[in-house]
């Protein structure tokens, strides 16, 4: 006869000293994080509801920027952000999807890793020299793309600029200068290497039988792509832009040296005077008094809640892609 | 295994050679076709710009002819081509326009501060002096960038000190710990990334500056630095962590290590390149960042060692406020802050790569050669506890 022997179920415990000193520490560090990003939260919410308070439901919808009268609000800075953003996002992402797919389907093997490399480290250039690219270069050179742009295109609206003759070759060229336009290339330029290795990253997760298999039945290279990579890096390409999208909203510092601020809203993009949330607080911050800091928080806020919107927007398309897929086993 | 029969082997025999087929491929064809319409649409947009029409300008010669060559080379193309096999030409030819134009403006752009920073930084003096007695109109063989170097050096300093033990500590927090508080933190953190850092300098301006009455200085910098890169470490860093494979961690706690042995001895050790790659990318972002430190730094043009009183600048805020200048030294000087800058960035990179480039599991020679004598050792224990205690099996067998 043999006896069967039942195991009892064992208890599970953590280990104890050490293990508990850890758990505690992390759960500290956690909640020491957790404590300071709630704080500068609520601070600028706080503030924000004094300025809020003033200015009323008129804060969206005031044009005019004077804090000290008690009349002030976003609807030209946040139009002037979103026109900026808009423009570098329709130059910057064509670039990208083309440079993307270069690197990942088109280009020499040999040639991948240094490319990788190369898009990935203009995107940790600081934004303050592709400003002064914006300042000292592109301001002078982008006149003729501007004037041609607005002599044939005119008929669209955004394109339209109001105090220039097309036709008159000794008009003035200062209307086609610090304009949303210039503003907006500058930022594209910025914001296409993040975005490109983003969406890198992406299409060269596509899987290598689904290729395969798209090659085996016959399809061009571009068959290929149109039905396994682009599919596939969807979720890559949207989040990819949306972060970009995030970045080009809260650039400050290339905004502000090209634009020449306007406080009304000014949606031809070609033109002369153009705003920007960011660049409004880096321009009035020093001179603000209590209300017009508190004023200066609201508009601060209201960038805030768009790029946490674009953000967790971005996050969420490329967490229900296909993309993560694999990487998460 | 099949055996051929005489007849078989006698056919194979009366076959010519096989020929190797070339399978690349690009055709002669192709390259020509490619050849031909750029030529003709060079040609096609001069006399456009030069005969017909009154265009001019460089950028667009090169836009009307690419557009010129595009439709070229779909007219050539289809002379010996099906529908797909024009739009493979056309669409790769398109990617590779898009590339090239985005590949050339990048690499324009910075080499543009770069080229025109290098007048500054031959002179030896732009990195041993600073601007205090220097005036707008000296030559650039007087006065130069130190103080902001130095100033740029101090604040990331300090911003790393406070930011690497919180967020490597957060993030080890985020990926070991399971529940609905870590969920929160991770919510949170992520929220905080799109914080723009124009308003992180503007919650450190409006609290430390103005309410707890701190001068601008350094640590005021730095702080609104910290600010900005912590959300960005902490989540860089729990993706890296995140991707410790599983059974390693397993395999430790089979062992009997505890969590905080397994956390020392296996995740970290087996994240580090990531982590670093993480920790220096997140550095490479706060050091270039200008509108943080244009808020809570103030400006002076004199050297300030003490990151703790008194205005202090850095290399972005410099170039900021010297670029603006009419006068071209002063310019001049704007660019060799700003091409240092991208020096400096260039640096962190090549170092992240360093660290970072490679996975987990490779190791470099140095550390495969330390493996090996490790395992050298562990051989020659073996064998010293063989030789002394004879080993047996449970039922007390002697194994010969």
């Amino acid at each position: 006869m043999t006896t069967v022997i039942i195991e009892q179920r064992r208890r599970l415990r953590p280990s104890g000293g050490p293990d508990r000193v850890y758990r505690v520490v992390l759960r500290l560090a956690g909640a020491g994080v957790l404590l300071l990003m709630t704080l500068v939260g609520a601070f600028l919410f706080d503030k924000a509801a004094d300025a809020l308070g003033i200015a009323g439901w008129s804060f969206l919808t005031t044009e005019k920027w004077e804090p000290d009268s008690g009349n002030f609000g976003i609807a030209a800075v946040l139009t002037g952000t979103v026109l900026i953003a808009g423009v570098a996002i329709g130059i910057a992402v064509p670039l990208a999807i083309g440079m993307a797919l270069y690197v990942s389907e088109y280009a020499p093997r040999g040639l991948r890793p240094a490319l990788i490399g190369l898009v990935d480290l203009m995107a940790a250039v600081p934004s303050v020299v592709y400003g002064l690219w914006g300042f000292a270069f592109l301001q002078g050179h982008v006149i003729g793309l501007a004037r041609w742009l607005a002599t044939y295109l005119s008929w669209i609206p955004f394109f339209k600029v109001t105090g220039s003759d097309p036709r008159d070759p000794l008009a003035t060229e200062t209307v086609y200068t610090s304009s949303t336009f210039i503003a907006g290339m500058v930022v594209a330029m910025m914001i296409a290497p993040v975005i490109c290795s983003i969406m890198r990253e992406a299409f060269s997760q596509a899987p290598i039988g689904e290729r395969e298999g798209a090659f085996a039945l016959g399809a061009t290279r571009w068959g290929m792509i149109r039905s396994v990579v682009l599919p596939f890096g969807r979720g890559g390409m949207i989040g990819g832009t949306m972060l970009g999208l995030g970045r080009a909203l809260g650039e400050t510092i290339a905004v502000y040296l090209i634009i020449s601020p306007v406080f009304s809203i000014q949606p031809h993009i070609l033109q002369n005077g153009a705003n920007s949330v960011s660049a409004l607080i880096a321009l009035r911050y020093g001179e603000a008094g209590p209300v017009a800091l508190s004023a200066l928080m609201a508009a601060g806020v209201a960038l805030f809640l768009m790029t946490l919107v674009v953000n967790f927007g971005a996050g969420i398309i490329v967490a229900r892609s296909r993309s993560g897929a694999e990487s998460e086993a | 295994m099949t055996l051929l029969s005489d007849r078989d082997q006698d056919q194979l025999q009366d076959q010519a050679p096989e020929v190797r087929r070339n399978t690349a491929t690009l055709r002669s064809e192709d390259v020509l076709t490619a050849i031909g319409a750029a030529v003709a649409a060079v040609c096609l947009t001069a006399l456009i710009f030069y005969w017909i029409a009154p265009f001019s300008g460089a950028l667009g010669f090169v836009v009307v002819a690419f557009v010129a060559f595009l439709a070229l080379y779909a007219v050539l193309l289809w002379l010996d081509g099906d529908g797909p096999s024009v739009r493979d030409r056309l669409v790769s030819a398109i990617v590779h326009g898009l590339a090239a134009l985005l590949l050339v403006a990048l690499v324009f752009v910075v080499s543009f501060t770069l080229i025109k920073g290098f007048s500054a930084l031959v002179h030896p003096n732009f990195f041993t002096e600073d601007l205090s007695v220097t005036g707008p109109l000296a030559p650039l063989t007087e006065g130069g960038g130190l103080h902001a170097l130095v100033g740029t050096l101090e604040q990331i300093g300090l911003a790393l000190l406070i930011t690497i033990p919180v967020g490597l500590l957060c993030a080890l927090f985020l990926s070991e710990l399971r529940g609905p508080f870590p969920r929160l933190v991770r919510t949170v953190v992520e929220a905080m990334t799109a914080l723009p850092s124009i308003v992180a300098g503007l919650f450190i301006y409006a609290t430390v500056l103005l309410i707890f009455g701190f001068e601008p200085s350094g640590f005021a910098a730095s702080l609104a630095i910290s600010v900005m890169m912590l959300p960005i470490m902490i989540r860089a860093a729990d993706v890296v962590l995140r991707l410790v494979p599983g059974h390693l961690k397993e395999a430790s706690f089979a062992l009997g290590a505890s969590r905080w042995r397994t956390a020392w001895t296996v995740v970290l050790p087996t994240a580090r390149p990531g982590l670093a790659t993480a920790i220096i990318l997140a550095t490479a972002r706060g050091i270039g960042e200008t509108s943080p430190v244009l808020l809570t730094a103030g400006y002076t043009k004199a050297l300030n060692t003490d990151a703790f009183h008194d205005p202090q600048v850095s290399l972005p805020l410099a170039t900021f406020m010297l670029i603006k200048s009419p006068e071209p030294n002063v310019v001049a000087r704007g660019y060799g802050t700003a091409a240092l800058l991208m020096v400096l960035v260039l640096l962190l990179f090549v170092i992240a790569r360093l660290v970072g480039g490679r996975g987990p599991q490779e190791l470099t020679p140095r550390q495969r050669r330390a493996r090996a004598r490790a395992s050298a050792r562990d051989f020659a224990r073996f064998q010293r506890r063989e030789a002394s205690a004879p080993v047996t099996t449970p039922a007390g067998e002697e194994i010969p």
